[in-house]
């Protein structure tokens, strides 16, 4: 209505209808984005992280995206799936939000998606990054769409990598879930698709805390490749070095990331992982992120806040594009696929599937002094950057996406005694 | 006992109540309503248990889970249960939860106390276990997700109508527990709590008296998944994990055991606080703590016993009320 009564005074009164009109788009409509993330319970660290990612990119902005005021509202989900369906309800219709950001598990990510479907409105997967989301499923969630990565994603090109610099059997050694299967299910295709052989899958509970047990039983090969989550990423090093293996380690980003970096020891120096993000990245874009997370919260961020903060960049060039106002679901994510935007971890923008095509580094651990900072620290130093990955890797979409999901027993382990 | 119906007039005035206020305030209320009754029924359930036979089950959750994830199953691979067949799905949700109990029961009914708490907690784990790693048909880590609810004339899209539809099976709920345990066969269960070597002297089968309300409760606890699982749209293991279980027991602690209506006074009072409070202030997770910590101090018999407590002190004489005898008989000891 206000847009055929300002088109109508346009002709008439040029000057003063611009003005108006501008300070009715900036003043009266605000952006409400409802943000999901686990503040309390085991993940509240990563769900803290989550949100100061976010918020730091609307506190250097003034509180505003694409020139909309922004409400941002967080909700805590405890990280449970369930919860995480109540909590976007309230956000969805109690505080009428325009978007619902976030989650952390893929399993939350498996459960917002269908409350965008039920109430039609957008669900932007900020972190989670369940496989399936954007690929067998996507029909099914016409108001989803993914600014951040598929499990399997990374992991493609790490074992791209792995062939090409010479390893030829590999150990994986992996957190018995759903992620754990994506990602590992990445690395062996293309690791195995390039030549490479791997030779053991060893699946250990998630949440395991002593690997004893499973040491011993890691056959000799050329590497290890390791997808471990929260206490078993900082363990699973210490123990395997202690038990005398020297076998190299070339590993899934999430045990690497900056968010657990800081808390491992020497043994993990000179580790192999990827990721699409890491922040020893030496851009400027990146460096000043770094720099300015740093400053506030006082560590160095990791992939959980730097998705999210550009997330919100992301979110900031739609609005922009839209002329300022929230165009609807529809509308906004078609803006959303047709931009490039430059984040702190590269260019990324989106496939015809709504996931993202970004950089994918491969990262070593190093001990040493970066972005002049005058203490020793970890870093996860770039190595190798793989531009422009697509989450169907070098495949092509139709082909990917006729083999299953990768699983527990896919792809099978043909090379496994 | 004109105070017996008192009671059972200020129930049905607060149901009447919650019927008449609830669809009038907000989507999310309604949502919020909708989850506490459904996961009422389960306390309930465990109220059941607990309060009236004095066995505590750590595995509740199991009958909820498999209750769910039957409903999912059905729905999303089957397509089944999403129109008049809602009412078979519900029928087996009771089935299976019973029949999981029936099974279950044989194991667990021989223990008492502590080893009754560990054989229903390690049979409620080996459910977890299943629905966590039976990727084929539980989706595993990731759950199901089910396209949408049942309509068979009524939409139950609508979150309304879905409302009226719990507080339907919610009250019916209450009331057949209540006849149950107002029945020969609850007194029966209230001697077994008090003293069960006197029971089998009198004669009664305490094995099969127990084993019968297990399955009851299990029954009752499928009945709740079932509803569960379509107030959410997902269902994952974090519907069967052991907090589940734990999270019925501690409403019914805190409502007061042996009451049933202290059950969906304790889930009322824990998914508000969970689920409004936490939207409201971040730290929501004192104030229930703190709920608990001083339930348990200064309210042994739960919020129901606040009453008898009050009585207490004006006549100052103490009269023992049903859930007073079950709380202390489980503080003192469970056997």
């Amino acid at each position: 209505m206000r847009k055929t009564w300002r088109a109508r005074l346009m002709p008439a009164l040029i000057g003063t209808t611009i003005a108006a009109g501008v300070t009715v788009a900036a003043g009266a409509e605000e952006l409400r984005i409802g943000f999901v993330a686990p503040t309390t319970g085991i993940f509240a660290q990563v769900g803290k992280d989550m949100v100061d990612g976010f918020q730091l990119y609307l506190e250097q902005h003034g509180n505003k995206l694409g020139g909309m005021d922004v409400k941002f509202i967080v909700e805590d989900n405890q990280g449970k799936p369930d919860a995480a369906v109540t909590k976007a309800k309230k956000l969805i219709l109690q505080d009428k939000v325009h978007m619902v950001v976030g989650g952390l598990l893929a399993s939350t990510g498996y459960a917002l998606a269908p409350v965008s479907s039920a109430e039609k409105t957008l669900y932007i997967s900020s972190t989670a990054s369940a496989d399936d989301l954007t690929q067998r499923q996507l029909d099914k969630y016409p108001y989803f769409l993914r600014t951040s990565w598929t499990s399997s994603l990374p992991h493609h090109a790490l074992g791209q990598w792995a062939c090409d610099n010479g390893f030829k059997t590999v150990s994986v050694v992996a957190a018995d879930y759903a992620f754990g299967y994506e990602v590992a299910g990445g690395f062996q295709k293309a690791f195995e698709d390039c030549g490479g052989k791997i030779i053991q899958k060893v699946w250990v509970p998630l949440n395991t805390k002593d690997f004893g047990p499973y040491i011993p039983a890691i056959k000799k090969s050329d590497a290890i490749f390791t997808v471990m989550v929260g206490p078993g990423a900082l363990q699973f090093p210490k123990q395997l070095r202690g038990a005398g293996i020297k076998t190299p380690i070339v590993g899934s980003g999430v045990s690497y990331d900056e968010f657990v970096l800081p808390f491992m020891g020497d043994e993990v120096i000179g580790d192999i992982s990827a990721l699409h993000y890491s922040a020893a990245i030496d851009t400027p874009a990146n460096q000043a992120f770094v720099k300015a997370y740093r400053a506030k919260f006082g560590k160095v961020p990791g992939y959980y806040s730097e998705n999210n903060y550009s997330t919100a960049l992301w979110i900031d060039e739609a609005i922009k594009k839209a002329g300022g106002k929230y165009p609807g679901p529809e509308e906004f994510i078609k803006i959303m696929q047709s931009i490039k935007v430059e984040t702190p971890r590269g260019t990324v923008e989106l496939d015809g599937m709504r996931n993202p095509v970004e950089n994918v580094y491969i990262k070593k651990v190093e001990k040493k002094k970066m972005l002049g900072y005058d203490k020793d620290e970890l870093w996860n130093t770039v190595i190798h950057t793989y531009p422009k990955v697509s989450q169907f890797w070098t495949y092509g979409k139709d082909k990917f996406l006729a083999q299953p999901l990768y699983s527990r027993d896919f792809p099978a382990c043909k090379y496994c005694e | 006992m004109a105070s017996q119906k008192l009671k059972i007039l200020a129930v049905i005035v607060a149901l009447l109540a919650l019927l008449y206020i609830v669809p009038q305030s907000g989507s999310f209320v309604v949502l919020l309503a909708t989850r506490a009754m459904a996961f009422a029924i389960l306390a309930m359930s465990v109220d059941l248990l607990l309060g009236f036979t004095g066995l505590s089950s750590m595995g509740q959750a199991a009958y909820f889970g498999v209750g769910a994830y039957l409903t999912a199953v059905l729905a999303t691979k089957l397509q089944f249960g999403l129109g008049w067949d809602f009412w078979i799905v519900v029928l087996l949700g009771i089935l299976i939860g019973a029949a999981l109990a029936a099974l279950f029961g044989l194991f667990a009914i021989r223990a008492t106390g502590v080893y009754f708490l560990m054989i229903t907690l390690a049979l409620g784990q080996c459910v977890w276990g299943l629905a966590y790693r039976w990727n084929s048909l539980t989706g595993g880590d990731n759950g199901i997700n089910m396209t949408g609810r049942p309509n068979f004339g009524l939409d139950l899209s609508n979150d309304v109508t879905f409302f009226y539809l719990v507080f339907a099976f919610f009250s019916v709920s209450l009331f057949m527990l209540y006849v149950l345990v107002r029945s020969p066969f609850g007194r029966s269960l209230e001697g077994i709590r008090e003293r069960e070597l006197r029971m089998q002297i009198l004669g009664y089968n305490t094995w099969l008296h127990k084993y019968i309300a297990f399955i009851i409760a299990g029954g009752f606890g499928g009945l709740a998944g079932v509803l569960w699982a379509h107030t959410n749209g997902h269902v994952s293991p974090e519907t069967v994990v052991l907090t589940t279980s734990v999270d019925a027991l501690l409403m019914v602690v805190l409502g007061g055991a042996g009451t049933l209506v202290g059950a969906i006074l304790g889930a009322g009072i824990v998914f508000g606080l969970r689920e409004y409070l936490s939207t409201l202030v971040p730290w929501w997770q004192y104030v229930l703590g703190g709920v608990y910590v001083l339930t348990i101090l200064y309210l042994p018999m739960g919020l129901m016993g606040i009453p008898s407590l009050v009585r207490q002190r004006f006549k100052g004489r103490p009269k023992e009320a049903g859930a007073n005898m079950a709380t202390k008989e489980l503080a003192s000891k469970p056997s």
